[in-house]
């Protein structure tokens, strides 16, 4: 299992188990406020909670956190930029190439309040990308982009998912797209992991 | 030295209560508090006044440590008293304490021993108003400092946990914010350094004068102040910072903003 969460439970969300192999999608959705983005921060080790997590059968415990955060790597809906320019947000020794999300090469120089909503999360997408992480964690990715944009974010995370063997966790409303994307899905309601058969009941 | 007879401060005493009926026309509460200020001034001023007295007449090292510590925790406590989000927990406090003892005692006692040289080294006409100096102007870097910090890292902690989520360590996501916040504490030293006998004539110096010694005696004294108070900020303000950004984040290098307080109005 490339991703295993055993009774991982913090103020008013969970215990919840769940696991995902390598190379499977798992779409998480629910009303706001259930603690989908809460599950994934804990996930990713961002904020302080009880029980496990295990990246390939190793505990969360024995990995540094940065080595963890970059293995489980979390995109978060709203992309935050701290540097003037796209290049200051990627490793000096990134090898990704910007046309792979259709941008070119001189966009590296390109001042981050400048870029559209678009660029914006293809370029959040292709950084969290760099460090090559085993696991994402995806955090209603497309919710602001347009049509066009958003089939782009989908078919980036396709492609890397089947290169990287990567397992993905991806919280979304859009049921059209949970359809598209995923192999199993799953709701949280009021903090509690349903299986879609529990859900619908 | 002209002395000034308890007369000659009475009419300084008239014009503050002068000040204090004009400010009353435009709003009550700022005579009462200009009046407060003032009676507190003279009150302290010259209980401290006592208290050197007889520290003078009584050397020995056990009053002076008293006396020394008793300003570094009130320093402590004011360090915390103005801070928007402080670190929770007495944590604040114990930093601040913390951080000014390490910079102006340290500082304070190497002055003593090594450049003034007084005999004995704890002779209190030396330590008491030096250490106070520093301890004053510490206690400003410092606080500037860790309110800085910790309002930045409440601001701008979404960018914060982006460079976590992206494999930053907690010291690399926190960098630019420490930096910043070491820099506002030390502009005031800096400022005061660069402006000295330009613009401003340092409160120390003026003093010496006005009580009749030698302006270039009391340059040089200035001069040592000076110094020791730059030293003793910068490193108050990096010990400062240094420890309260660890208590910024856990052990799993997680941004923990649960332990500052909750602003305050």
């Amino acid at each position: 299992m490339r991703l295993r969460a055993e009774g991982l439970r913090c103020e008013g969300l969970g215990p919840i188990d769940l696991a995902v192999e390598a190379g499977d999608c798992l779409c998480l959705s629910g009303p706001s406020g259930a603690g989908k983005t809460r599950l994934l921060r804990m996930l990713a080790d961002l904020d302080p909670h009880q029980g496990s997590c295990y990246l390939d059968g190793v505990a969360s415990a024995r990995i540094p956190p940065p080595q963890w955060r970059k293995q489980v790597a979390l995109l978060p809906a709203e992309s935050r930029w701290w540097g003037v320019s796209v290049a200051d947000h990627f490793p000096t020794d990134c090898l990704l190439e910007l046309s792979s999300i259709d941008l070119p090469d001189k966009a590296w120089q390109w001042h981050v309040d400048r870029l559209s909503s678009g660029e914006r999360q293809r370029l959040a997408l292709l950084r969290v990308l760099a460090n090559q992480p085993k696991v994402l964690l995806l955090d209603e990715p497309t919710a602001n982009l347009d049509t066009r944009n958003a089939e782009r974010i989908e078919a980036l995370i396709a492609d890397y998912q089947c290169n990287h063997q990567a397992a993905v966790i991806w919280v979304s409303h859009d049921a059209a797209q949970i359809a598209r994307v995923s192999q199993r899905q799953l709701r949280i309601e009021q903090g509690r992991l349903l299986t879609t058969s529990e859900a619908a009941a | 030295m002209t002395h000034l007879s308890a007369f000659d401060l009475a009419i300084a005493a008239l014009l503050v209560i002068l000040l204090a009926i004009l400010s009353a026309r435009v709003q009550r509460d700022l005579a009462v508090q200009i009046l407060i200020a003032a009676l507190r001034t003279t009150v302290q001023l010259l209980l401290v006044g006592l208290v050197l007295k007889t520290l003078f007449t009584h050397v020995h090292w056990g009053w002076v440590g008293l006396m020394a510590t008793f300003m570094l925790l009130v320093a402590g406590r004011e360090v915390t008293a103005r801070q928007a989000r402080g670190l929770t927990r007495g944590w604040g406090i114990a930093v601040g304490t913390l951080s000014m003892f390490l910079s102006s005692f340290a500082v304070t006692l190497f002055a003593l021993i090594a450049i003034i040289g007084t005999d004995p080294w704890y002779a209190p006409q030396y330590a008491i108003p030096l250490l106070g100096m520093l301890l004053g102007n510490t206690m400003s870097g410092v606080a500037i400092s860790m309110d800085r910090l910790t309002q930045q890292a409440y601001q701008q902690r979404a960018e914060i946990e982006a460079r976590l989520m992206l494999g930053q360590s907690s010291r690399e996501a926190l960098r630019d914010y420490k930096r910043d916040a070491v820099r506002a504490g030390l502009i005031p030293i800096i400022n005061a350094m660069a402006a000295a006998g330009v613009v401003s004539l340092p409160g120390m110096m003026t003093g010496q004068i006005l009580a009749g010694a030698e302006p270039v005696e009391a340059v040089k004294y200035q001069i040592l102040i000076m110094f020791l108070i730059a030293v003793g900020t910068g490193l108050g303000t990096l010990a400062a910072v240094g420890i309260a950004s660890r208590r910024l984040f856990d052990e799993r290098q997680r941004l923990r903003l649960d332990r500052l307080q909750s602003a305050r109005s």
